[in-house]
């Protein structure tokens, strides 16, 4: 199958998601559900890798600005530009498409395979509808929060990086965060979220509710994923900023 | 009653059923039989909708399934039960949600009515105490009768089975066939069945069709499954020696 089918393919799928769910009770419970599954239960990762690459970047910075002409509160200006504009929205993204993405291919490879969606088709649910908007729903509404606190906590980690390492002071690295500070610059990152939530959900739903075979074509699958859903992050990545920066 | 006239599907340019015309009536077990490969999963799968004809036509109690409306096959869905090879049981939910499940989707019921609708087919498929037990917990035969609970639950008019007794062993069979058969009497449904299983077609075969590589190549009942000298349904229905051996034994007696 050809690239442009799949596009086509994809778009279908769409079509068929976005249809007024059967059962609104049981789609607001899917939804809550799939906010555990997919938001609450990344929040450990998200905190995690955030708060280290944020002392990271704000170390890398520091040890890079060898200059005494330098101030010493551009390490916290560029710390906070750097994790706001492009690591918590596009890494943590990333990670989230690995992590999130495959769950999805795998789960929905697995009903595919052991016929769960064909049950679903024959009791006369829309099984994309059931399965994929809920999701999407889920990613996004819940991802603008999660990268909001992988902000938060980025900028919290190169604080507690310098002050723990000594090569700047906290009061410097405030100053820089304060610095400048342009709100667009959240919204361009939360605008970014959204798009990236709703890629996250969708390519890896494709990959599972169209695989064909067993275990193993599931598992080919969710590797496939998470390398599509990465790449169309990138390439979104580059579209958004160059249409909402210059 | 189910009519299905001069039905043809393929795959590309793989023609798996070629001109299949078979009747199945309400309140009767019928079997459909044939080797891996004949086309027995594709006809089942058009039955149900999941494949749509390439030529002919599949009508329930008169009205063809293809000519539905929307709505039409909303409401043609929910008089049909289905009970997968696998069993196709929603994994992440208990005995109960699952059973529950078309009851939410579909019904007005209140939580307590659901509830009572599904330990009342739950009783009916020997299966109470499980209620709260996850798929995974449960053996092939439990998980069987758990999809049948869940198939007849909506009080289906057509039930299909594809392979119910497979990954058994040969009691459960009996009483998965058993089971199938009294719920086909007890609520009149029309009922399907694909099958590879012998003990089936002479147990509760009350008619039975045998596909051919796409084609049906005989249509009767278990008792003349026995008489019939037609080779390809001896060859396929008598190629274990001990079948070969009752076969012998029954006509002796008959004659």
């Amino acid at each position: 199958m050809n690239y442009l089918e799949h596009i086509g393919k994809y778009f279908i799928m769409l079509g068929r998601v976005f249809k007024k769910p059967q059962r609104t009770k049981v789609f607001y419970s899917a939804i809550l559900k799939e906010i555990e599954d997919l938001g609450v239960k990344s929040l450990g990762i998200i905190m995690f890798i955030s708060f280290f690459i944020g002392g990271v970047i704000a170390l890398q910075t520091a040890l890079n600005l060898e200059s005494p002409f330098i101030p010493k509160s551009l390490i916290g200006f560029a710390a906070k530009r750097s994790i706001i504009l492009e690591f918590a929205p596009t890494f943590c993204s990333i990670i989230l498409a690995g992590k999130v993405g495959s769950y999805i291919t795998s789960s929905i490879g697995t009903m595919r395979v052991t016929e769960q969606i064909d049950a679903l088709e024959v009791m006369g649910i829309n099984s994309l509808n059931h399965l994929v908007l809920p999701k999407i729903i889920a990613t996004v509404s819940f991802y603008p929060f999660l990268i909001s606190l992988g902000m938060f906590l980025g900028i919290l980690g190169g604080w507690v990086a310098g002050v723990l390492s000594g090569l700047f002071s906290g009061i410097d690295y405030i100053e820089g965060i304060q610095t400048d500070f342009n709100p667009f610059l959240l919204t361009y990152a939360i605008i970014k979220t959204l798009i990236f939530a709703f890629i996250i959900a969708t390519v890896p739903s494709y990959h599972g509710y169209y695989v064909k075979g067993g275990s193993i074509a599931v598992g080919r699958a969710s590797t496939q994923s998470v390398v599509w859903t990465t790449i169309l992050i990138v390439i979104a990545n580059y579209f958004l900023t160059q249409m909402l920066l210059t | 009653m189910i009519e299905v006239t001069n039905l043809h599907k393929g795959f590309g340019d793989v023609k798996v059923l070629k001109g299949i015309n078979a009747t199945f009536h309400p309140g009767k077990t019928s079997l459909i039989i044939g080797q891996s490969g004949s086309g027995k999963t594709v006809f089942l799968k058009s039955l149900i909708g999941l494949h749509e004809p390439e030529q002919g036509s599949i009508s329930f109690d008169g009205n063809i399934n293809t000519d539905f409306t929307e709505n039409q096959k909303q409401q043609w869905r929910q008089e049909i039960g289905m009970v997968f090879q696998g069993s196709a049981l929603f994994d992440s939910q208990t005995v109960e949600e699952n059973v529950m499940f078309p009851l939410k989707m579909f019904t007005s019921k209140s939580q307590e009515e659901m509830l009572a609708r599904v330990n009342v087919v739950l009783k009916r498929v020997n299966l109470e105490n499980s209620n709260h037990k996850l798929p995974a917990e449960l053996s092939g035969g439990m998980q069987k009768r758990v999809a049948i609970a869940r198939a007849i639950v909506m009080n289906p008019k057509y039930l299909f089975c594809d392979e119910p007794n497979s990954g058994l062993d040969p009691q459960t069979a009996i009483v998965i066939d058993n089971l199938i058969q009294e719920i086909t009497k007890e609520y009149k449904i029309t009922t399907v069945i694909n099958t590879h299983d012998m003990n089936s077609v002479m147990e509760i075969g009350e008619k039975i069709i045998f596909l051919k590589e796409g084609k049906k190549a005989w249509e009767g009942s278990s008792e003349e499954i026995f008489k019939t000298d037609n080779e390809v349904v001896v060859d396929f229905v008598y190629s274990s020696n001990l079948f070969k051996k009752v076969r012998e034994a029954y006509l002796k007696e008959t004659k």
